[in-house]
Parts: structure tokens; sequence; C-alpha cells
């Protein structure tokens, strides 16, 4: 299954839900025009919702280092949602379990940006 | 087009699928070998491949889930390290049961390269890569890895241990309350 992604906008935070696949050539692709291309336009605050990614391979954890990494230099955050368990054991075995703030309930991630 | 390896595929998926089986048996044996082009849809049939296998051998869903993603991140290597997704090479691609463990095999026509020289995508330094992680996870999920080096190309053999009744994977935690 491909990657989809819905855009949302709570307060000044940019919630994208994730719905698929983020492997090189099943929505890593799509997972990078959509953070770059938020993140080009000036915006800051990225919560990416996970919780209904399926699976996901190194190329897929690399463009959420790289949608991390870009945001931070425009200084802003990227955060991650409710990651399905086997993408959060990835996270952990590639220790980015350490990069990211991982938040279970979005209410509280979005309200942990800073303003 | 490509007939034997589709038709390799076939007789893999010809089998009865059913639910796997208890905790772990092994019964079906058997080998399926492909030669596939330099593509990333290549990379999804070894992907599908190794979960048939993994399947077939009634492995669970989190140890299913491990062995796929394992050959998908070797054949990812073969592709597109390796082959540099170029149209005039291929990849081959090996499945077994041998009752023991599953096998599986990758091998491209690249110009080969030695693990051992890789960066260490744990440490601190190289956290925030954007790539390096795939030789990670393939030792993360199987339980021996071995490289060959070609001429030209690099081999990979992945092996999966076929536990005992009762036995379990290394790596992931127990799935919450399947009772059954």
């Amino acid at each position: 299954m491909a990657l989809t992604i819905a855009f949302r906008e709570v307060g000044d935070v940019t919630v994208l839900d994730l719905n698929g696949r983020i492997t090189l050539g099943e929505g890593s692709v799509q997972l990078r025009e959509a953070t770059h291309g938020l993140i080009g336009k000036g915006g800051r605050n990225i919560l990416l919702n996970l919780e209904q990614v399926n699976h996901i391979d190194s190329s897929g954890l690399g463009e959420l280092v790289s949608a991390y990494t870009a945001a931070r230099n425009q200084h802003g955050e990227v955060k991650l949602l409710n990651p399905a368990r086997k993408v959060h054991e990835l996270l952990q075995v590639t220790k980015l379990s350490t990069v990211f703030d991982i938040r279970d309930e979005e209410v509280s991630a979005i309200a942990s940006f800073s303003r | 087009m490509n007939g034997a390896p589709r038709g390799a595929t076939e007789r893999m998926k010809k089998k009865p699928v059913s639910e796997p089986q208890e905790p772990v048996s092994h019964p079906q044996a058997g080998r399926l070998s492909l030669r596939l082009s330099s593509t990333l849809e290549s990379v999804a049939e070894v992907e599908a491949a190794a979960q048939e296998l993994a399947f077939a051998a009634g492995l669970d869903e989190d140890e299913r889930f491990g062995v796929a993603l394992a050959a998908r991140e070797a054949a990812v290597n073969a592709v597109v390290h390796g082959n540099q997704l170029d149209p005039a090479r291929q990849i081959a691609a090996g499945f077994e049961n041998t009752g023991a463990a599953l096998l599986i095999t990758l091998a491209d026509q690249g110009k080969g390269f030695n693990p051992d020289l890789l960066p260490d995508p744990l440490a601190a330094e190289n956290l925030l890569r954007g790539s390096g992680r795939g030789i990670l996870l393939i030792r993360f999920f199987m339980d021996e890895v071995h490289f060959r080096q070609l001429q030209p190309g690099t081999g990979l053999t992945l092996v999966k241990r076929l536990a005992p009744a009762g036995g379990k994977h290394k790596a992931l935690p127990p799935r919450a309350s399947s009772a059954g």
C-alpha cells in the first residue's frame, strides 16, 4: 500500500496524518516532498502522525531524519506521534528514538512545540 | 515477460496458504531462485518472496516482518548500491527452507564493498545521517549475515534459524495477549 498524507493545521503546528508504507519507492519520496515543501514555505512545527504507518524501511527512517534536520535548520521541530509498535521498535534499534521527541497523545504533542 | 522468475514465483504461490500453525513447525522445505532486473520492482519481489518463505515456515507476524524487512534491505543494497540501478546488471536471489533455517541469498554485479568499513549508524556523529542503516537492520532481524566478495559484485547470505517449538525470536518483545 502506497503512502497517503493528509495535512491538518492545529494552531501553529502542521499535523501530517500518514497512512501506508514509508519505504524506498513507496512513500519515502512523498514524505520528503511533503515535509520539505512545508518547511520551504516557512512551516516550522511539524507533527508526523505515524499511527497508520504499517511499514518503514531504512530509506523511510532516513526521510524522517532528513525532515528533522531540515526543520531544525529553520529553527523548527519535527516530532513523531503514536508510531505503531513495529515502527517504534525500528526507531529504538536505530537509536532514532533518542533523536526524536515521540509522543503518544496528540493534544500534549501539539502543546509541546515551542512557540 | 520474464518467464522463468515469474514461473518460479508462481510455483511458490501455489502452495496452499493457511494461518501459521502452533509455535513453529517447518515442514515445507523448498528452494526458489530468481534472477531479477535492477529495479525497485525487483526489491518488492524479493520482499514478497521472503514474506512467503517465512509464512510457509510458520513464523509469526513479527518474525515475518523482520525477515521480509531484512530481505528488502539486502535487495535495496544489491539493486541501488551494488548495481546502481543499471538495467544491464541483474541480481540473483535465492530463498530456501532447509528445515533448520531459512536461507536468503542475494548477489549483485556491482563493485563490491567491505561492510567492516561502513560508518557505525549508531555512533552519535552518524545518528542524523540520512542513510546507512540497512545493514544494521539486516543484522538485527537475522541470526547470521555473511558477505562474500564476488567477481564482480557482492554476495550476501541471510540466515534465520527456525527455533524448535516454543522457541522465540531474540529481538522482538512478545506480542500482547494472543490467547488462543
